[in-house]
């Protein structure tokens, strides 16, 4: 277990140098650069910029002092943003999506699993057909459509809950939290569901009912453990991408996440920016994916790690 | 978070008396920005959140007043030389940094020249090319930036020397690029300096809280020479970048005042908020650039004319964009003062006469049904350019038979396509860096590098722009100027589609908002009822 653990993290470094080298590269090809705008600005001007944010060296040469940067946990200069670095970007914006990301895969892991346990119990009644197709419209509804449904439902006609993002105010928190779940929950409670059906099928929990087991003990003991794997398959990224913001919610509830600069990033040449979000998510991937694997040694135990 | 102030509390508070807030409360604002501006660093930034936050922040030697005309700011009066050289500034004895220190003429040293400074990679160093070596000390080829024409005499007497007179020279100086910054805090905090618990601000508001993407809080300078003018104590700035967002929680009251107002919803506002819809003139141009070193259209004017005269403006004024733009036959906006704006011979037709000669035009330049003309558009990906190019493509065919593609690229793809010269018609809009009609028509100078983003050359037209550069008098400079415009025209390098107009949703409870074409609206101009 130690060892595994170890080697994995040991990967991980090539991992995330590979990333970063493509990350890098892709990048750079995009037409357009940072600091293009509506009215061009004049080469000698420009020349100034670049100097300063020492894009007049060659590509090798960013690459390597870029890449100097990051071992000492330099991620560099935003060039949207130009009175922040990447850094404080990410350690401003980082812990805002991880609060919001993190209530709502919590959320839906709760109501998700009971609602797939629900179905797969009742499979094939009214309450399973409710569930699934329920659970159909929240996978298939996006987030563009249902964040600005609420807004308007919640906040303008009934005027219950507020729209924008307040720190003091944790109501603010409600619709973001519950827009960014519905999918999830769907997708969990779907994936719950065929686990524990194929689960409650096995030859194992067929004899765990033959020796006289209550249907509970059956269920919670025997069926629930192996039943999660799957969901907990999914889970190990989906969290790297819920923590890590999402872009509609995010602008929708004027919420100041990182999930924004994923795209606003790219789209705005905001190379050390792209960089530092992709390396987060990178490094998060990573993470979850370890977690979940030595998770997996407690659920299932034909899993081993030697 | 960290925040630094409970200021939110106070927000709560006023919001719960918003509209009943007795004359002695709190007074609290709460505007949308569009987007999170890039910097506040003013030397840098170049946007109009920036300009937004920049203009209640600080204060330049002259500012906007409340229809954002030009009035004293830092400098109570000028005088200047005979020959327009020379402008001599003297400075308001009670003019102070919101930590006390006093605004001296060193300070304004200071900005120019930073704002020219190389090292400082401003994008706007250009706006204050007027003024002696600040051409030279930006490009580099002066390396001692004290050579700037910009000298302080004591305290309180700023002299700035020119290189030649040039009339738009004050009204050049209402842009925040030539605003004063503090020195010791630049210098002791370099680019840290613009954070809430460093920045030092000489105008009627100081910032107390700045979370990017979310809101940006300013609070009441007491230090400001006009204080007691200054009615709203504190002012939330939230850049919403969606115009439907920003608009909801308008409508939930969670906003006072927007930065925009989406056009899909201006028949409800027509019928349901007629009065809090603020919409004006503005100092803009919404145009279709023609790529004049491609063949056809950049050799054949007749050509540009058909497919101009082709555009039924009023259609897309009224039907696609809905929100008061003026359909467009010049491309100088209305508005510059003591200018005489310019149109198009057919500005006056209806729009039956101008399809007749669109036609005959087209068969002049040789194209009919038997060769006809393919025209690709390019715009940067919007839905409301995608509908004006569609409703244009639509126009080019009924009329001439114009076999027209559209094409969307991405904001910095399309920049990249107009600056490599590979599109034959790009959408492109430009508004007023300041009130003259030479910000619009300089940038089409064969000199101007990139900026001429349609590689428009006409020699006589360079020629009246250099003699207006140098002309003293006011009238007989806009007359060269409106001569310029006129053989602009009559090329016709581009298309000009419609005039902007300035939009944002006012509460009735806002007092002091007056519609102006620059779109500027000081905070310190407001107040609550």
């Amino acid at each position: 277990m130690f060892y595994f653990t170890l080697k994995r993290l040991f990967w991980a470094v090539p991992t995330l140098l590979l990333i970063i080298t493509i990350a890098f590269f892709l990048m750079r090809i995009a037409p357009g650069g940072p600091f293009s705008k509506e009215r061009p600005v004049a080469p000698e001007i420009l020349a100034n910029i670049n100097k300063v944010y020492h894009l007049d060296e060659s590509l090798p040469e960013q690459y390597v002092r870029y890449l100097g940067n990051i071992l000492q946990g330099d991620l560099g200069p935003s060039y949207k943003y130009k009175d922040f670095t990447v850094n404080e970007l990410i350690g401003l914006g980082f812990p805002v999506s991880a609060q919001i990301g993190g209530i709502a895969i919590l959320l839906a892991l709760l109501i998700g699993v009971s609602l797939g346990i629900l179905a797969a119990l009742r499979q094939n009644t009214p309450t399973d057909y409710t569930v699934m197709t329920v659970a159909m419209f929240g996978i298939t509804i996006p987030t563009f459509v249902t964040a600005p449904f609420m807004t308007l439902v919640f906040g303008v006609l009934l005027k219950w809950l507020p729209i924008g993002w307040d720190d003091d105010n944790w109501t603010s928190l409600i619709m973001p939290i519950i827009a960014l779940s519905l999918p999830q929950i769907a997708i969990i409670a779907r994936l719950m569901r065929g686990s524990m059906i194929e689960v409650l099928r096995s030859n194992y929990v067929r004899t765990a009912r033959a020796k006289g087991l209550s249907e509970r003990l059956a269920i919670l003991r025997h069926s629930l453990k192996p039943a999660m794997v799957p969901v907990l398959s999914y889970i190990g990224p989906a969290v790297a991408g819920i923590i890590t913001g999402s872009i509609i919610i995010e602008q929708t509830f004027n919420i100041p996440g990182i999930g924004r600069h994923f795209v606003q990033g790219a789209l705005n040449r905001d190379y050390p920016m792209v960089m530092g979000v992709t390396i987060l998510y990178g490094a998060l991937i990573v993470f979850f994916n370890l977690v979940v694997d030595i998770i997996y040694g407690f659920l299932d135990p034909k899993v081993r790690y030697d | 978070m960290k925040k630094l102030f409970n200021w939110s509390a106070l927000a709560l508070a006023s919001a719960i008396a918003m509209g009943a807030a007795s004359a002695n409360a709190q007074q609290v604002l709460h505007r949308g920005l569009g987007a999170e501006p890039e910097t506040l660093d003013v030397q840098l930034s170049t946007g109009v959140s920036e300009a937004y936050i920049a203009t209640d922040m600080f204060e330049g030697l002259v500012t906007y007043g409340p229809k954002a005309e030009t009035v004293p700011g830092v400098a109570e009066r000028w005088s200047i030389s005979a020959d327009g050289t020379v402008y001599t500034f003297y400075l308001r004895a009670n003019a102070k940094w919101s930590n006390g220190d006093p605004v001296t003429a060193h300070d304004f040293v200071y900005s120019f020249q930073r704002l020219a400074n190389p090292a400082t990679a401003a994008e706007y160093a250009w706006i204050t090319d007027p003024i002696l070596n600040n051409e030279e000390i930006r490009t580099g080829a002066e390396k001692d930036i004290s050579k700037l024409g910009v000298k302080a005499i004591d305290d309180r007497t700023l002299q700035i020397t020119l290189k030649a007179s040039t009339p738009y020279f004050l009204a050049s100086l209402q842009h925040h690029a030539s605003w004063p910054v503090h020195k010791a805090t630049v210098e002791k905090y370099g680019n840290q300096w613009t954070k809430p618990e460093n920045s030092v601000s000489n105008g009627a508001y100081m910032i107390v809280e700045w979370i990017p993407q979310s809101r940006i809080v300013l609070k009441k300078n007491p230090h400001f020479h006009a204080a007691n003018t200054v009615k709203i104590d504190t002012v939330y700035y939230y850049p919403i970048e969606s115009q439907a967002e920003e608009f909801k929680r308008y409508q939930a009251g969670e906003l006072h005042v927007t930065y925009d107002i989406p056009s899909d919803q201006m028949d409800f506002i027509k019928k349901n908020l007629a009065s809090e819809a603020r919409i004006s003139e503005y100092f803009g141009t919404y145009y279709y650039g023609i790529n004049m070193d491609k063949a056809p259209l950049g050799q054949q004017a007749k050509l540009r004319h058909a497919l101009s005269l082709a555009i039924d403006r009023n259609i897309i004024t009224e039907k696609v964009t809905k929100q008061g733009q003026v359909p467009a036959y010049g491309w100088v906006p209305p508005g510059v003062p003591g200018y005489q704006q310019q149109q198009l011979d057919y500005a006056k037709m209806t729009q039956a006469e101008r399809e007749a000669m669109a036609k005959k035009l087209y068969a002049e330049a040789g194209y009919g049904p038997q060769k006809v003309l393919k025209v690709e558009i390019l715009f940067n990906t919007s839905e409301q350019h995608k509908l004006i190019a569609v409703a244009i493509q639509a126009m080019w065919k009924k009329v001439l038979g114009v076999e027209t593609t559209i094409t969307n690229q991405e904001w910095k793809v399309y920049l990249d396509s107009r600056d490599q010269g590979t599109y034959q018609v790009a959408r492109a809009g430009w508004i007023g860096d300041y009130l003259d009609a030479e910000n619009f028509l300089s940038m089409f100078a064969s000199n101007a590098g990139k900026a001429n983003n349609v590689r428009y050359k006409n020699p006589k037209f360079d020629e009246l722009l250099k003699k207006a550069a140098v002309t003293q008098d006011a009238k007989q400079r806009n007359l060269l100027l409106q001569q310029a415009e006129k053989i602009f025209l009559d090329d016709l390098p581009l298309i000009p589609i419609f005039f902007y107009v300035t939009k944002a949703m006012v509460k009735p409870n806002v007092q002091g908002w007056q519609d102006n074409v620059q779109g500027f609206h000081l905070t310190r101009y407001l107040s609550l009822k």
